[in-house]
């Protein structure tokens, strides 16, 4: 349970910005259910960001720009998000707890704090994924993952590039709305492949060498096995109370194999 | 912080703290139907409609409720009445806690997707834990209620 102290209501995601460097013990509120989660948060100055416009999805020119207030419900139905990408972006949120849940959680938030169990990041980062922060600019998914230098800023939009490649996801729960122990997901257009591992418990990565291995290859039952194998040889794995790091690499195999095959067959 | 909300249907002002949520306002202006059960944003016990959308009570800040309207089962007195009696029959109401958000959620589920199949209807009531049945009952007087048996 949290306490808040000051709800600030900003017009502009400038001004929330600013606020966040000049306000003494400011956070950005979405949701506000990850935070909800801490013992005896003490929030001095909340910024609450659900009046800045940032709750559409939109279809740009070449892209779908997803605001950082659209709940994870709308990524779940929207139609034209997922009428792209074998609705990966759906398939991913689903599980997720209830329905009210998704009707409340922002898909900004895990982004914008690199959650490490999250499932929506690791369906993001096998497409073509940037985001847009107000300070730092647009910069790749893949990019704002590894570098944590960029930090105190606001998360804006999750730009999407449409392309016709097909994807596939893979979890694994212990029980049904349970955190993942371990997700996966995979996009391809053409010979070019993307695997991605998350909740390892690490945040989602690349499996760069099964993916390089792939682009070579036939996409035989064996080649495909060879690319579930490096990835889980390649990836880090760890040990927490919902798995160990050993069965995470083991069922890292089987979920990379289920979601290749699906990609392969779905052509 | 003032607030404006419309419940079932009737307009309310209320003065709450920023860190007030939707539930401890409801429940102190005697909406009784709503339940604190995990204080976890888990269990679904404080399900309310907002804008007709199912959202759990106990972690929406009531601010932000500001300028919309809230459903909760004291609004929906004949929906409740005759789903709540087709779970009754069923043996599926035992404490009776988590009923009423069931039924809300239901009343939610059935104006989005009206013939869902069973695994919809799971898919959406999987939020509302029940810990004295094993959801079949309530399954079958879910599926009575909205003619999908
Ligand atoms: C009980 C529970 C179970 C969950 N299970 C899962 C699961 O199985 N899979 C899964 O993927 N996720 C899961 N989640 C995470 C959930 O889906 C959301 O990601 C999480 O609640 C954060 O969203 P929020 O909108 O509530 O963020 P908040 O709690 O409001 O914010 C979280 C953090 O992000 C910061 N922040 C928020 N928005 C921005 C922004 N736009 N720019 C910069 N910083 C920002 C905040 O300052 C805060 O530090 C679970 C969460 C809970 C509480």
């Amino acid at each position: 349970m949290f306490t808040i102290r000051e709800l600030l209501q900003p017009d502009s995601t400038r001004e929330a910005y600013q606020l966040l460097q000049t306000e003494a013990g400011a956070r950005i509120i979405a949701g506000g259910l990850f935070l909800r989660l801490s013992d005896r948060l003490t929030i001095d100055k909340a910024i609450d960001i659900s009046g800045l416009g940032l709750d559409r999805i939109e279809e740009m020119e070449d892209h779908f720009q997803i605001g950082a207030m659209v709940t994870l419900r709308d990524m779940e139905t929207d139609k034209a998000l997922n009428s792209y990408f074998s609705g990966v972006l759906g398939k991913s949120v689903s599980g997720i707890l209830g329905v009210q849940f998704r009707n409340m959680a922002s898909i900004g938030a895990p982004v914008a704090a690199r959650y490490g169990f999250s499932d929506p990041i690791t369906a993001l980062l096998a497409l073509d994924t940037s985001v847009e922060l107000e300070d730092a600019g647009t910069v790749s998914l893949e990019t704002y993952l590894s570098d944590r230098s960029i930090k105190k800023d606001l998360l804006k939009y999750i730009l999407i590039k449409r392309d016709n490649s097909k994807a596939a996801w893979q979890v694994l729960r212990n029980s049904e709305t349970d955190f993942a122990l371990i997700n996966a997901a995979v996009s391809r257009s053409g010979n070019e492949v993307k695997i991605t591992v998350g909740a390892r418990p690490k945040c989602a990565e690349l499996a760069t060498g099964a993916m390089e291995a792939l682009a070579s290859s036939e996409w035989n039952d064996s080649d495909l096995e060879k690319a579930a194998d490096l990835a889980a040889e390649e990836l880090s794995f760890g040990t927490n109370r919902l798995a160990s790091a050993e069965y995470r690499k083991d069922m890292c195999r089987v979920l990379v194999l289920r979601a290749l095959k699906e990609v392969r067959d779905a052509d | 912080m003032q607030i404006n909300i419309t419940i079932n249907n009737e307009d309310r002002t209320f003065k709450v703290r920023p860190d007030e949520f939707l539930a401890d306002t409801l429940r102190k202006n005697g909406y009784k139907s709503i339940k604190r059960g995990c204080d976890k944003s888990s269990c679904g016990a404080c399900t309310v409609l907002l804008d007709g959308k199912p959202i759990l009570s106990c972690s929406f800040l009531s601010v932000r409720a500001n300028g919309h309207a809230v459903t909760t089962l004291e609004g929906e007195r004949e929906e409740a009445i005759k789903l709540g009696s087709l779970i009754i029959k069923e043996g599926g109401d035992q404490c009776g806690f988590c009923t009423p958000s069931l039924i809300l959620t239901t009343i939610a589920l059935k104006r989005e997707n009206a013939k869902p199949t069973d695994e919809e209807i799971k898919h959406y009531t999987n939020g509302n834990l029940c810990r004295c049945t094993g959801y079949v009952p309530q399954l079958k007087g879910i599926k009575k209620y909205l003619g999908v048996e």
